[in-house]
């Protein structure tokens, strides 16, 4: 009989890249038995899933709205996590935006969008940054966990978000409990006619290559990497450990808040309370499959929203649940999170 | 008639030879002290002893018949049990269950298991209430269900790995009771250690390792204190040595009356006064865990004193963070050089971290300067590195050139220096001496805790030795010797009128 046992080897570089690659490869094999089971044909599946999206203008914009949430998520998540802040409120900080797009938006009659737009930007960044404050002070004050507290706090607000939209805030014409509608001046422009696709896609495309500034090439950036890569190295060098994941905390909130400003500014034009639906989380898996690079948040929000519409048309043309997507996406995840721990691995024969 | 013997024992980490043809005989019934600094090969040898390690080179017989351990299992078989410093057991299981805990067999009677256990420990003299959670039980006791635990299993000769490390003295004692009575049972047991005071206590026969060498074995009636320290600690020259005396010219760093609280497992420090003149190395020594790490993280601002002053110069720095200890003029060498440095980040990165404000314009890091700066120190310091190289991927001595060139480049007036030669390399240990010898040519004042003595003696001016906590005095080198040093090592304080810094409080 043949033996083997574990040796612990770092990766080559190179392979760091194929990563995202292989996770995929190793994800449709895993799934082809669940798409056998829900009675689909998984060349198929997989052709709805990657290639159709892709092959009509109405639908590539549509992976394009989907990815716009999703390109500010991931980014909020990722700079976090780059400074060992570990924010798993991007949700909540995306309704907290909402929220205050969704107030903004009832007071700006006749203002025009070019005073009306940066004010929206502003309160959600602001409003992000705020609902990212209590844990954030927390943890660096009292070390309590923000995993747990940016954790709750999700469910927190989406408790007073149904308060509102039941209570004060919901609007009297509708049958539904959502807000008013927002004023013109308040609606993010249209890219493209006839399209839903919105500014908020520039503001998410901004964001991302903001975001690879700061941290590549600003004393904030570095700051914050060294702590997030050793905070033990990062206080010998005299860096303010606590002050700098107080920092990354409030602007990961603050990209959060953005991303909810936009879905009240750009699709729905009031505030209901299916706004995210996820979203938040979605971000976590953009930045832990983006490696937290920003162009690799961009690749895999991208990606994610490509999986989504194409989980919504596989559903309509062969009939297989929309969850199926969901399934798809965790196990890509759960498979990247894997391949990132293994390939320090390596088996050898005894 | 022996128990075990270990005959040329070899065994490497890829260039380091942590055993290098080491003998050890262990009799029936003995209590055989493995003495020796960190790092000589005290542990390694019980660990290829216990099957944790093959050994590369050398046999081992077992009741004069050679044997194969390639596991703790086969070295239970063969009647071996080891306590290691952490206990491998389970808090919410009771005594009696962990003890029996990894037997083979198949359902457990609970009741019947308890007894066993009882008559064990009764027969043995080792109280332990079978019944009990090992959770609420004290750390002394938790050791006796370890040692409960390897005799369970028919173990004839226990090694016990720096044993009361983790003892408050009372339970030391007990311990002490313990290993008495299972040496009338005709257990054999070796008791690693680096403490010369229970060596002599408690152990028939003493082995001293050094640099992965036995350099000798020793009934304990024939020997003394100082012969152990002198066998420990050796005496081999050094390519590097200090040159010469220099006129003071004030002093550069004042500790005056720190105390800092004792943490798990450490001694913390106890009223610690001394001054270091510029142009001068103070060298502070002591075995291994008697707070010089401690003593380090104070001065880096990485650890706050409960009470005492710090000044630099003319300026107090007590309770000062470690980015406004540099800025005063401290420059730090600390004794953990991987976690001192971001793995992950390049050594360009790692070389501005503690002066970002001077790369930076504008709110924007100055990539150009960043890469000069890194070139220029990586040329200075003779870095093998590229400036974008991640740091993980350097050697140990490379890491510490990094370290010495981020803090040194700045021309500090005190440098701190904690272990700065450890683990590395004959070529890269003389470089950083020298490189701590130019600082003090410079005129800074050099804190130098270390150790090894041999670097003591080659570049302090004057000695501090500590123990426990405590400073049991300050000597000149010129004055000193291996043997005086060896026992304030060992907790023996000079003499009150030869030193005016010692013990002033």
């Amino acid at each position: 009989m043949v033996k083997f046992r574990l040796e612990r080897v770092s990766a080559p570089l190179w392979f760091r890249p194929l990563i995202p690659l292989i996770a995929l490869l190793v994800t449709f094999l895993l799934t082809t038995l669940l798409v056998l089971w829900a009675g689909a044909d998984p060349l198929k599946v997989y052709y709805y899933f990657l290639i159709a999206p892709l092959s009509s203008r109405v639908a590539l914009i549509e992976v394009l709205v989907k990815s716009t949430p999703l390109l500010l998520t991931g980014a909020s998540v990722a700079f976090a996590f780059s400074a060992g802040y570990w924010n798993i409120g991007a949700e909540g900080q995306l309704y907290a935006g909402a929220m205050a797009g969704a107030w903004l938006g009832m007071f700006l009659g006749g203002v025009s969008p070019v005073a009306g737009i940066p004010l929206m930007m502003a309160g959600g960044f602001l409003a992000g940054a705020v609902w990212a404050f209590g844990p954030a002070i927390l943890k660096t004050r009292l070390n309590v966990d923000e995993v747990v507290t940016t954790l709750l706090l999700n469910s927190v607000i989406l408790f007073l978000v149904s308060y509102l939209l039941n209570g004060p805030w919901r609007s009297p014409v509708s049958m539904w409990p959502q807000s008013p509608e927002i004023a013109q001046g308040a609606h993010y422009f249209r890219l493209l006619p006839r399209a839903r696709l919105h500014f908020g896609f520039v503001v998410g495309l901004a964001v991302i290559v903001i975001e690879w500034f700061v941290l590549q090439h600003t004393p904030l950036g570095l700051r914050m990497r060294a702590v997030g890569l050793g905070k033990k190295a990062a206080q010998f060098a005299g860096l303010n450990v606590n002050r700098t994941m107080l920092v990354a905390a409030l602007i990961s909130g603050g990209i959060a808040g953005l991303a909810g400003v936009g879905e009240v500014a750009g699709i729905h034009f009031h505030l209901i309370e299916s706004i995210s639906d996820g979203l938040g989380y979605s971000g976590i898996i953009i930045a832990t499959l983006g490696g937290l690079h920003p162009f690799g948040v961009g690749l895999a929000a991208f990606f994610i929203g490509l999986i989504d519409t194409g989980a919504q048309s596989l559903s309509r043309a062969l009939g297989v649940p929309v969850y199926l997507g969901t399934v798809v996406q965790a196990i890509l995840l759960l498979v990247t999170l894997s391949l990132f721990v293994l390939q320090n691995y390596r088996l050898r024969r005894a | 008639m022996f128990a075990v013997q270990m005959q040329g024992i070899v065994k490497r980490f890829g260039g380091l030879v942590a055993n290098d043809g080491i003998d050890f005989e262990l009799k029936v019934g003995e209590i055989h002290a493995l003495l020796g600094e960190n790092g000589a090969g005290k542990t390694t040898l019980m660990r290829i002893l216990y099957g944790l390690y093959t050994p590369d080179e050398g046999e081992i017989l077992i009741g004069g018949k050679p044997v194969r351990i390639h596991s703790p299992r086969d070295a239970i078989r063969a009647g071996i049990g080891m306590v290691t410093q952490h206990f491998t057991l389970v808090p919410t299981l009771t005594v009696a269950e962990n003890i029996t805990l990894g037997e083979s067999g198949s359902l457990l009677d609970l009741q019947q298991i308890e007894t066993k256990v009882e008559a064990l420990s009764g027969r043995l003299g080792i109280p332990v209430k079978a019944g009990t959670p090992v959770g609420q039980l004290s750390v002394g006791e938790q050791q006796r269900v370890e040692i409960l635990k390897a005799l369970a299993r028919h173990a004839r000769v226990l090694i016990l790995d720096e044993p009361t490390a983790v003892l408050v003295p009372q339970e030391v004692q007990a311990l002490f009771e313990v290993l008495d009575r299972l040496r009338r049972e005709g257990i054999s047991v070796v008791f690693i250690s680096h403490k010369l005071h229970e060596v002599m206590t408690v152990c028939d026969r003493v082995t001293v390792l050094r640099d992965g060498r036995a350099v000798g074995t020793v009934e304990k009636s024939q020997t003394t204190p100082s012969e152990l320290a002198r066998l420990m600690v050796g005496r081999e020259t050094f390519g590097v040595h200090r040159q010469g005396e220099r006129p003071s010219t004030g002093v550069l760093l004042r500790v005056e009356g720190l105390n800092v609280k004792s943490r798990k497992g450490a001694v913390g420090l106890h009223h610690l006064s001394f001054e270091v003149q510029a142009g001068e190395v103070l060298g502070v020594a002591g075995v291994s865990g008697n707070g010089q790490a401690e003593l380090g993280e104070v001065l880096s601002g990485m650890l706050q004193p409960e009470s005492g002053r710090i000044w630099v110069g003319t300026q107090e720095v007590t309770g000062a963070s470690p980015a406004e200890l540099t800025r005063a003029g401290v420059g730090r060498i600390p004794e953990d050089r991987h976690a001192s440095l971001v793995g992950e980040l390049s050594v360009a990165d790692n070389l501005v971290l503690d002066q970002l404000e001077h790369f930076s314009r504008h709110g924007v890091l100055d990539r150009n300067a960043v890469r000069r700066n890194a070139e220029r120190l990586i040329a200075e310091y003779q870095i093998k590195a590229l400036p974008e190289t991640p740091i993980r991927t350097l050697s140990g001595g490379n890491m510490q050139k990094v370290l010495l060139a981020r803090s040194l480049s700045r021309n500090p007036l005190v440098v701190i220096a904690s272990q700065p030669t450890r683990g590395l390399d004959v070529g890269a240990t003389d470089y950083v001496r020298g490189r701590l010898l130019e600082q003090r040519a410079r005129g800074a004042a050099v804190l130098l805790i270390s150790e090894d003595l041999d670097e003591i003696f080659a570049l302090a001016d004057r000695i501090a030795v500590l123990f426990e906590g405590k400073l049991m005095g300050i000597l000149n080198t010129r004055e000193a010797t291996v043997e005086q040093i060896g026992l304030m090592m060992a907790g023996t304080p000079l003499k009150r009128s030869s030193v005016k810094e010692a013990d002033r409080g």
